[in-house]
């Protein structure tokens, strides 16, 4: 699978990243051609932490398979979960207590800030600063606080069932959330001072990696890389899931289409999560925080889809049923294997250090594009 | 509305009922043709291909499509019946959406359906020299065994 590093006739260097770099983020190996210092392609080889998690689940019941999905994206499990939780419900038709909702989208919302500061972190050290790394573990931690409070995992939760929640929230969960508010938002500012207004920063972001919009949906890009070339995507206001469809935010678009935009993109959306659970979090309606199920769950024949929103991106869920206990087929789309693919696209023309920045401004995790 | 549109294009098409989205079934011999009306008919338009699949009935596969357009915010799936289990060909689309390359090297390598005209048909997870398709039905492996 290793390509020998050397000089093809043309004259062109051929360089392996990976699968051991501390800029892939994980076990990524490209394949870099390059002509002196500019990239002619890039070549993804994937597969090192390929587990066959589709075929894993087709032996798996429909209470037993969400807890697989929170090994893929791992910064976004308790949204993975919930997709999974949201498919077997639509199969059975299962009413959902508004109190789950609540809970599902507050926890949904919390994870998806964590995620977006430690891609923050991870992009600036990219790009060659150290220091934002801690802050954004410091505040970080913080979330993984709450989230082990709540279901006693701080990264791959199994919280969302089928019909609700597991358990009901800690309760002291409100009163952390808001503490975690009050501190984030200060911090958030000092975010802006210390990163997205740095001129060399900026220099480092700008006009790089660009991708059109056209391309972005051709490459079927979602989620922030789709929505910093202006592509409206987000699955939480196409087809708003539980209580989204009750909270006013706003989708972070921007035009640009190059790392910077990515970055604005998810500084905003930030900001919108802090909305959206300032609007939640103090009004978790009382009741139930499970809906009634049976013991076995058994989804009807016939195939299903549902897709929400990651920190990454759309990630959808396709169940095919025979009608069985466990899914005769499941598919996971996960949104980092296309932004992946358009990778090629973006880098080529490009210098070689820019590739790194592009890499980061991708937020790929990649277990997620594995599977 | 636009049943009637794609049976215009696909005659042979087989509609399904109650579905989320509207789902047609065709030979996977259509599916070139159906796959560039599908993208370039004004009034059809879908541009974002959001997944594709392989799903294997034993005596022959199917490759499903979803499709969705940015413009008229309307969704389908197509579903293409391969009937040759030993020798599954299809067309590819990668030159229609782009995102179809990867996917369908994902297809090739857990199903081993052959993609004509792709430019890079390898496996993407696995090494080069595996054998068998892992997410094929009839598929054993006593060394890495995946079934729980």
């Amino acid at each position: 699978m290793f390509q020998e590093v050397g000089t093809t006739e043309m004259g062109d260097l051929i360089i392996n990243v990976g699968p051991q770099h501390p800029s892939t983020h994980g076990v990524l190996h490209l394949v870099i051609t390059l002509n002196g210092e500019t990239v002619k392609k890039v070549e993804p080889h994937l597969g090192y932490i390929h587990r066959s998690i589709e075929k894993m689940c087709e032996s798996l019941t429909y209470r037993q398979f969400i807890y697989v999905t929170s090994r893929m994206d791992y910064l976004s499990s308790h949204i993975n979960n919930h997709a999974c939780a949201l498919i077997v419900e639509k199969g059975l038709q299962i009413e959902v207590p508004q109190r789950a909702q609540y809970i599902r989208v507050l926890l949904d919302e919390l994870t998806r800030i964590a995620s977006h500061q430690l891609w923050w972190g991870a992009m600036a050290m990219d790009v060659g600063a150290i220091t934002p790394f801690f802050h954004a573990f410091r505040e970080r931690e913080v979330i993984n606080d709450i989230m082990e409070q709540t279901c006693g995992a701080r990264l791959t939760m199994n919280f969302m069932v089928p019909g609700g929640c597991m358990y009901d929230i800690h309760p002291d969960f409100v009163k952390s959330v808001k503490d975690f508010m009050a501190f984030f938002r200060s911090k958030l500012s000092e975010y802006d001072e210390m990163v997205t207004n740095n001129p060399i920063f900026q220099a480092r972001m700008k006009d790089v990696g660009v991708i059109s919009k056209e391309n972005a949906i051709s490459y079927g890009c979602s989620g922030p890389v789709a929505r910093a070339a202006g592509v409206v995507c987000d699955v939480r206001k196409l087809s708003p899931y539980d209580v989204y469809s009750q909270v006013n935010f706003e989708e972070a678009l921007e035009t640009e289409g190059d790392c910077f935009a990515r970055y604005k993109v998810r500084m905003k959306e930030m900001n919108e999560s802090m909305r959206i659970i300032d609007q939640l979090i103090d009004n978790i309606p009382e009741g139930d925080f499970q809906a009634k199920t049976k013991a076995v769950l058994k989804l009807p024949k016939g195939d299903y889809y549902t897709n929400v929103e990651t920190a990454r991106g759309d990630f959808g869920v396709y169940i095919v049923s025979e009608g069985a206990t466990t899914p005769y087929r499941i598919k996971f789309h996960s949104p980092g294997f296309c932004n992946l693919s358009a990778l090629d696209h973006m880098t080529r023309g490009s210098k070689i250090g820019d590739l790194v920045a592009i890499m980061g401004s991708l937020d790929l995790v990649i277990p997620d594009i594995d599977r | 509305m636009i049943q009637e549109k794609l049976l215009s294009i696909c005659p042979a098409a087989v509609f399904e009922e109650n579905t989320q989205w509207p789902t047609m079934n065709i030979d996977s011999a259509e599916w070139r043709k159906l796959a560039e009306a599908l993208k370039n008919e004004n009034d059809l338009a879908f541009d974002y291909l959001f997944c594709v699949t392989c799903v294997d009935w034993k005596t022959h596969l199917t490759m499903v499509y979803h499709l969705s357009s940015t413009l008229h915010r309307h969704t389908i799936v197509v579903k293409a019946k391969i009937a040759d289990r030993n020798n599954a060909i299809i067309d590819s689309v990668y030159n229609i959406w782009a995102t179809a390359e990867l996917n369908e090297r994902e297809a090739y390598d857990l199903f081993g359906v052959h993609f004509t005209n792709h430019p890079d048909l390898r496996r993407l997870f696995l090494s080069e020299d595996w054998v068998g398709f892992p997410l094929r039905k009839d598929y054993e492996d006593p060394i890495n065994m995946i079934k729980l």
